[in-house]
């Protein structure tokens, strides 16, 4: 069973007869104009979702996708074409159209030869079968109970599980032949509570690269419940947020997300490449203050964001984008990497066959440094405290990037006092960790919730981070 | 075969899967179902520095089976049309109506709602476009952006898109309707420098017909214009000002109305404009409606996702909420009527003040004008806004320089009530048509 490129041929190729030879056709047809590199990626996926909404399962959805997607590069040009059909014919009709990119020239041979992973990172499971229907619907049940039991001011509960198995296989030129299979699960609570007129809400979930035994293990679906609902309870006492730059500091986990934001996407090798990122250029320039060290790392058992293999057959790597302060790298795909003499991080992804892959983050994350959190927080006169966030965006050519704050609190005095409404904070990416004075010891990683778009594609990710004082950012409240 | 052809018979293809869909529903017992089934085809381009960087074929298809046992529900769907698994498909969703609860108040929408007149409103214009030709427009466009000024230091390019498809929905009341459409655009991005610092600005077109679209030169030109009037950017210190949305990005409060207003919010007191139907929410010179019949509409259709017929209305009149937007599963838990909106709206606009963008910045006289929005800070339970802005500070009704690193932030419900003027300088290029917007005051955060 563990043999995942095994799996991904009697998934993919089988059904369809087809072979490595026929592979191999493929590619000599896509290689016999002026074509550098080419590759083949094959999906066939299956997601499942439930949802529980006013106390009773409302609503489920089974999904089924396959294709294949045929890329053809030859220098900075890129040919695509997909097909939903999984055949030979599809495949040489694809091949003719991504080809069409560059006319004439060379004749390419190439003969495509399995690569290991160095390891696997997540059981090739399917874990839409890791539970039940019955034990689903159960799970789901519970949750609303548990959401409700807390306080009476919950007025609605809306519950989520999310299953998908994806089955992927890769044959490029340059002789790649990988296959992965990637289990994912999610599940989400959201709720809406009321006292006297006035209405807030609160959500909270997970996730990881398992089966639904993962929700039940340390209770980790009903903390979300209890979670989801304590935090809305604190948005009903919360006041209006200020406004101004002043002193941030951020919890560990997931609002590691201003790293994703802030660092992560302008270290993207496609904008460095172009030379349209705000970061462009400035390998080995100081960033960020001197301890922060910054890395996505693609290699962690189990997690959303990680991946034993990327999109493009790489096996996934930890690089280090920032050391004690200096840029050290961009991330990686194996396009970007070529034409910029590098090689890739194996951060090549795509949202599926029907899309080009782009140099992705996986697990974005800093390391920990040396304080206390509380001691981080008594270290502030008057400054805000953010836990949660909800989503940002990054203008990647002026650096500038905004995370909104879900739930956050006023620190008075080194103490942390009244709760504040959701806010968005907005910096500099290039600019903002400098401003790092202090770095705590309890790094975090955010609880498998994370999902990125870019180019209108969208891939799970993960953040983390541990407490970070921040000492010039600038918070959008309305409180002037 | 003319491309006219082609897709008539494609679209009885489509309708004889969706018939296929729901007789193999019926035969597995149930007592419902609806089915909506879709292809797509295009071409997507993009030319940089002067030469293709890519050309993408696209095609995309999709069916879904939506089975009602009673009032239980299940969904499923796929990109697969193989008869084999379109069968998988059906089986998957009847499945899923095993384990759904009963719930009163799912179903199809009422059969006496359903369309019954299908217009053709125009909607599908293919552009036989060659990639070179494509190519060659897209130099054209970027070109354009390049040459106007050696600030412009770099770029991202242009894009062509050009995508046609169909789209075919039926339901065991007997309603079945489709219809192909089209949709192009030419899109330009262009960097400029200044003082060791990048800005980021684009313009696009997009219709259609291919002959809608505006002139490649004039869009690279554009592209150009406003990523060097962003050059200089600085940020602004923390106040309380009075702020226009400009025009091409004032839609998005528009969106945040019908999130507030739709059916799914409603229900679940998840929108802060629970019970303000009949209430002012706007001045009285607020005029907003939705006219789903427009030929040629970006947003137009005759029926909406249950295949209840659609019709114009009034959602705002003289600043009053005057309807919902429901579909029929919101209309039912609210005790009222589907308002054909499952799935959305269709071509909604504010009515146009007698003002320009000039005129409405003598208007502000001193304030903010935003021309770009970061981020998703709205809390559509509370209405609290917070989002990341950029754009230009106004005095005396006149472009004084350029704004960055800014958040604006208010409550939507006072942003509604503070909605001064609405501007003549329409956006017309999505599914919601408005001026720009003057709010009489916003909290910007800065230095």
């Amino acid at each position: 069973m563990s043999d995942t490129i095994e799996i991904a041929r009697n998934t993919l190729l089988a059904p369809a007869s087809l072979s490595e030879q026929d592979l191999d056709r493929v590619m000599d047809q896509l290689l016999t104009s002026q074509i550098d590199t080419a590759d083949l990626y094959f999906q066939a996926s299956r997601l499942e979702s439930w949802v529980l909404e006013d106390g009773i399962i409302r609503d489920g959805n089974y999904n089924i996708e396959q294709g294949v997607g045929v890329r053809a590069i030859s220098g900075e040009k890129t040919g695509f074409a997909y097909t939903d059909e999984i055949a030979l014919p599809s495949l040489l009709e694809a091949g003719r159209t991504a080809r069409a990119i560059a006319r004439a020239g060379a004749d390419g041979k190439t003969r495509l030869s399995r690569t290991t992973p160095p390891r696997q990172l997540y059981a090739p499971i399917n874990p839409l079968e890791t539970m039940s229907e019955e034990e689903k619907i159960t799970l789901l049940r519970k949750l609303d109970a548990e959401a409700r039991k807390q306080d009476p001011r919950v007025q609605q509960v809306i519950a989520s599980l999310v299953a998908a198995h994806d089955v992927i296989m890769v044959a490029a030129s340059d002789g790649t032949l990988s296959g992965d299979v990637r289990p994912l699960v999610r599940c989400n609570v959201h709720v809406i509570v009321e006292a006297d007129g006035r209405r807030e809400q609160g959500s909270s979930g997970g996730g990881a690269r398992q089966g639904f035994q993962f929700f039940i293990d340390e209770d980790r679906a009903l903390e979300y419940a209890r979670e989801a609902v304590r935090q809305a309870l604190v948005n009903l006492e919360a006041e209006a947020a200020p406004a101004g730059t002043m002193t941030v500091v951020l919890g560990s986990g997931w609002p590691g997300i201003l790293l994703h934001e802030a660092i992560g996407h302008g270290l993207e090798g496609d904008f460095n490449r172009k030379g349209t990122s705000a970061f462009a250029g400035r390998i080995g320039e100081k960033v960020a203050a001197s301890g922060c060290t910054v890395v996505d790392d693609g290699t962690l058992p189990g997690r959303r964001g990680s991946l034993s293999i990327d999109d493009e057959g790489t096996p996934s790597e930890c690089t280090t984008l920032i050391e004690d302060g200096l840029l050290k790298a961009y991330m990686q795909d194996k396009h970007n990497a070529h034409l910029m003499g590098t090689h890739s991080t194996g951060n090549g992804r795509r949202e599926s066959y029907a899309h080009l892959p782009l140099p992705r983050m996986t697990n974005t994350y800093m390391l920990p440094g040396q304080h206390d959190p509380g001691e981080i927080i008594a270290s502030v006169k008057n400054g805000l405290y953010a836990v949660n966030f909800g989503g940002g965006q990054v203008d990647i050519t002026s650096g500038k990037f905004v995370f909104s704050a879900s739930e956050a609190y006023l620190i008075e005095n080194g103490k942390v006092t009244r709760p504040v409404r959701g806010a968005t904070l907005i910096g500099s990416g290039p600019e903002v960790l400098t401003e790092v004075s202090m770095i705590g010891n309890d790094l975090a990683l955010d609880a498998g919730v994370g999902t990125c778009g870019k180019e209108g594609q969208s891939v799970p990710v993960g953040v983390g981070q541990p407490t970070l004082r921040i000492d010039n950012l600038t918070v959008g409240g309305t409180n002037a | 075969m003319s491309e006219q052809n082609q897709m008539t018979t494609r679209q009885a293809q489509l309708e004889q899967m969706v018939h296929d869909l729901l007789k193999e529903a019926k035969q597995l017992g149930a007592s419902s179902a609806e089915a909506a089934v879709s292809s797509d085809s295009g071409l997507s381009i993009n030319v940089r520095k002067g030469d293709v960087e890519t050309i993408e074929h696209t095609r995309d298809q999709g069916l879904g089976i939506t089975v009602y046992f009673d009032k239980r529900k299940g969904s499923a769907s796929t990109s697969d049309f193989k008869p084999e698994a379109i069968k998988d498909t059906v089986r998957a969703a009847c499945n899923i109506a095993r384990y759904t609860n009963e719930d009163p108040y799912t179903g199809l929408a009422d059969a006496n709602r359903m369309a019954t007149e299908l217009p053709d409103l125009d909607l599908y214009h293919p552009w036989d476009i060659t990639p070179e030709a494509a190519i060659e427009l897209g130099i054209t466009c970027e070109a354009a952006a390049l040459e106007l000024d050696n600030r412009i230091s770099n770029t991202e390019g242009a894009g062509i898109n050009s995508h046609s498809g169909l789209h075919v929905y039926g339901n065991s009341h007997g309603f079945i309707g489709g219809y192909p459409s089209s949709r192009h655009s030419l899109s330009c991005s262009v960097i400029g420098e200044q003082d060791g610092a990048m800005q980021r600005d684009y313009w696009y077109t997009v219709g259609r017909k291919s002959t809608e679209l505006e002139d490649a030169t004039a869009v690279g030109r554009e592209a150009g214009e406003r990523t060097l009037a962003r050059l200089g950017s600085r940020k602004i210190s923390t106040r309380q000002t009075p702020v226009i949305f400009r025009s091409d990005i004032a839609g998005g409060l528009l969106r945040n109305l019908v999130g507030a207003i739709s059916g799914s919010s409603l229900y679940r007191k998840a929108s802060f404009l629970l019970d303000h139907l009949g209430k002012p929410i706007f001045p009285d010179h607020i005029q907003i409606q939705e006219n789903p019949l427009i030929p040629g509409g970006l947003g137009s259709a005759s029926f909406d996702s249950e295949g209840v017929a659609t019709y114009d209305k009034q959602i705002i009149r003289d600043g009053v909420l005057e309807t919902y937007l429901l579909g029929s599963y919101s209309a039912r838990k609210l005790g009222m009527q589907s308002t054909a909106n499952a799935g959305g709206t269709h071509n909604l606009s504010i009515t146009p003040g007698e003002h320009n963008l000039e005129g409405l910045l003598k208007e502000m006289g001193n304030g903010l004008l935003i021309t770009e929005m970061m981020g998703q800070g709205v809390n559509m339970v509370t209405g609290d806004y917070s989002r990341g802005a950029a754009g230009f500070w106004v005095e005396n009704g006149e472009i004084q320089f350029p704004v960055e690193e800014i958040t604006i932030a208010g409550n939507l419900k006072q942003m509604f009530a503070q909605l001064l003027a609405v501007g003549n300088d329409e956006e017309r290029r999505s599914n919601i048509r408005t001026g720009s917007l003057l709010i009489e005051q916003m909290t910007v955060a800065g230095d």
